[in-house]
């Protein structure tokens, strides 16, 4: 079988996908599923994380980037395209002011959004924003989910407003 | 060069081989994220920051018996050599120690290590509280390290976010922060070829693997790290349960293995790990590698009854003193990486010499 991608090598890695409910086999050559950031047994990649988050975001980038702000995190002053790039987040807060990409990125990776386990009961619980400023943003984000079909998420955040009401 | 023999233990008390299951699993390792609130995680922090983070992070520890008498170690004023050691050790992550670069890590980096247990500041995240232990004893070492988290939690204020847990800089450490790995020794696996079926259903049932080292680095010597991939959504106790029962099912897999092996070609399994024994032993120069496939022959030739005279805490020393660090550190001196095949199997042959001796002088 040849490699789906270059279609000239001989395909090492198969891959499961499932895109929109179906699963798909796709076979590539080492250097192309290296090329999309697949970590494979041989090469484990120089950093197996970081080429995960790069190949996750490729997949996710039609859903996410209607919700993709170009706002700065009031916490540390970083841009979302800062995390793109690095694959890390700048501030505690970071994870309030990009928080709607980043449930479609924890939904893709861990499958779920919500810890369980310890908890913090003290100073350390990062205080939501003022709840009205923290419903119009989810309010807007839940329009651009919408309006990019991504319905998934666009049940949740309905949900997250339902708390805050 | 540093003195580790500052250190309890030098760090490496899981060398000798007391855990369960310790014939396959060299070590349980559990690691937990942690930031502090009201501080830029260490990827968007100054000089300023770091240091007050590491600073209320000493003293802190200063309160706690466990950390009470902790050796801090600032990775920014240690050379190359130093950190490498330190790397070699499994005492600090690669990230953090920068063990191929002349360029010191950034002020502020410092790892606190006591009895097993070791606190990386500044590293990705500001805090990785992590419990190194012999063998595979996920309990004892989620013990240690929960109990740590817990004591330390007290005195400092941890990012928490009441839906995703605890904030980490990485999306892929975030709720608990809790990643633990297995190092496992699977050589029948390798050498039956089943190993890769193995290894891609663990990718099935949300485990990852990786090289002696860790995060990017290649499998040498058929160990392997198995470790939880995702670490929100599930509590510390059911990830570390899922990961304890895949690894004795891989356990399992690996004991049938080496029966295979045994039944259907001893006399070939023999020839290899005594071939391994005897080149190890006599051999005037060895490379990292070959000297990693060497030991995982001879280990294989131990676990199978065939080797009588090499124990494991031999063999688990013998995978960390013959790195290039710590040859030199042997050597009292750098050495040159053309000199150290030479001095790596001048190592070797010393320490199986020694133990071949004492072996006969005890029957």
């Amino acid at each position: 079988m040849k490699c789906e991608h270059c279609g000239d090598r001989e395909a090492v890695i198969h891959l499961t996908q499932v895109v929109e409910g179906e699963a798909r086999t796709v076979g590539l050559c080492e250097e192309c599923a290296a090329e999309k950031g697949i970590q494979t047994p041989s090469a484990v990649a120089e950093s197996p994380l970081g080429g995960f988050l790069a190949a996750l975001w490729k997949g996710a980038e039609p859903a996410v980037e209607g919700l993709v702000t170009t706002g700065r995190c009031p916490g540390c002053g970083a841009t979302f395209a800062d995390f793109r790039e690095t694959g890390r987040l700048g501030c505690a807060e970071c994870w309030l002011t990009f928080e709607a990409p980043l449930r479609v990125l924890l939904r893709r990776y861990h499958g779920s959004t919500s810890h369980l386990g310890r908890r913090e009961t003290g100073a350390g619980t990062v205080p939501d924003r003022p709840a009205e400023e923290l419903a119009r943003e989810l309010r807007e984000q839940l329009r651009l989910a919408v309006e990019s079909e991504n319905f998934e998420l666009a049940a949740e955040l309905r949900d997250r407003l339902k708390e805050l009401a | 060069m540093i003195d580790l023999s500052l250190v309890s233990d030098g760090g490496i008390g899981w060398l000798d081989a007391s855990g369960p299951e310790s014939h396959l699993v060299l070590s349980t390792r559990v690691r937990l994220a942690r930031n502090l609130t009201g501080r830029p995680f260490p990827v968007r922090s100054v000089e300023p920051d770091r240091e007050q983070v590491l600073g209320a992070i000493r003293s802190a520890a200063s309160e706690i018996p466990s950390m009470a008498h902790a050796h801090c170690i600032r990775l920014h004023e240690l050379p190359r050599l130093d950190r490498q050691l330190l790397h070699e050790r499994h005492l600090v992550s690669k990230e953090l120690a920068a063990p191929e670069s002349d360029v010191p890590p950034r002020s502020g980096t410092a790892v606190l290590l006591q009895d097993g247990l070791g606190l990386m500041v500044n590293e990705e995240d500001h805090l990785r509280l992590q419990a190194l232990t012999s063998g595979l004893s996920l309990e004892s070492a989620w013990g240690l390290v929960g109990k740590l988290d817990s004591e330390l939690g007290q005195r400092l204020a941890f990012a928490f976010h009441a839906e995703f847990g605890y904030l980490t800089s990485c999306p892929t450490n975030v709720g608990t922060g809790l990643r633990a790995s297995i190092l496992i020794h699977l050589p029948g696996l390798v050498l039956t070829k089943e190993i890769n079926k193995v290894l891609q259903s663990l990718v099935q049932v949300g485990l990852t693997f990786r090289g002696l080292y860790g995060e990017g680095s290649e499998v040498v010597g058929n160990f392997f790290q198995l470790s939880n991939q995702t670490t929100l959504g599930k509590s510390e106790v059911e990830l570390l349960d899922h990961l304890a029962k895949i690894v004795r099912q891989v356990v399992g897999y690996e004991e049938r293995a080496r029966e295979v092996l045994l039944r259907d070609a001893p006399g070939v399994i023999e020839d290899k790990v005594w071939r391994a024994y005897g080149l190890l032993r006599y051999a005037r120069t060895l490379s990292f590698e070959e000297a990693m496939n060497l030991l995982s022959g001879i280990r294989l030739g131990v676990g199978l009854g065939l080797i009588p005279e090499v124990g494991m805490y031999t063999l688990n020393k013998l995978l960390i003193f013959t790195q290039p660090a710590h040859l030199s550190a042997t050597a009292g001196d750098e050495v040159a990486e053309e000199d150290l095949p030479v001095h790596r199997a001048d190592y070797v042959r010393a320490v199986l010499e020694e133990e071949a001796g004492r072996s006969s002088r005890e029957t």
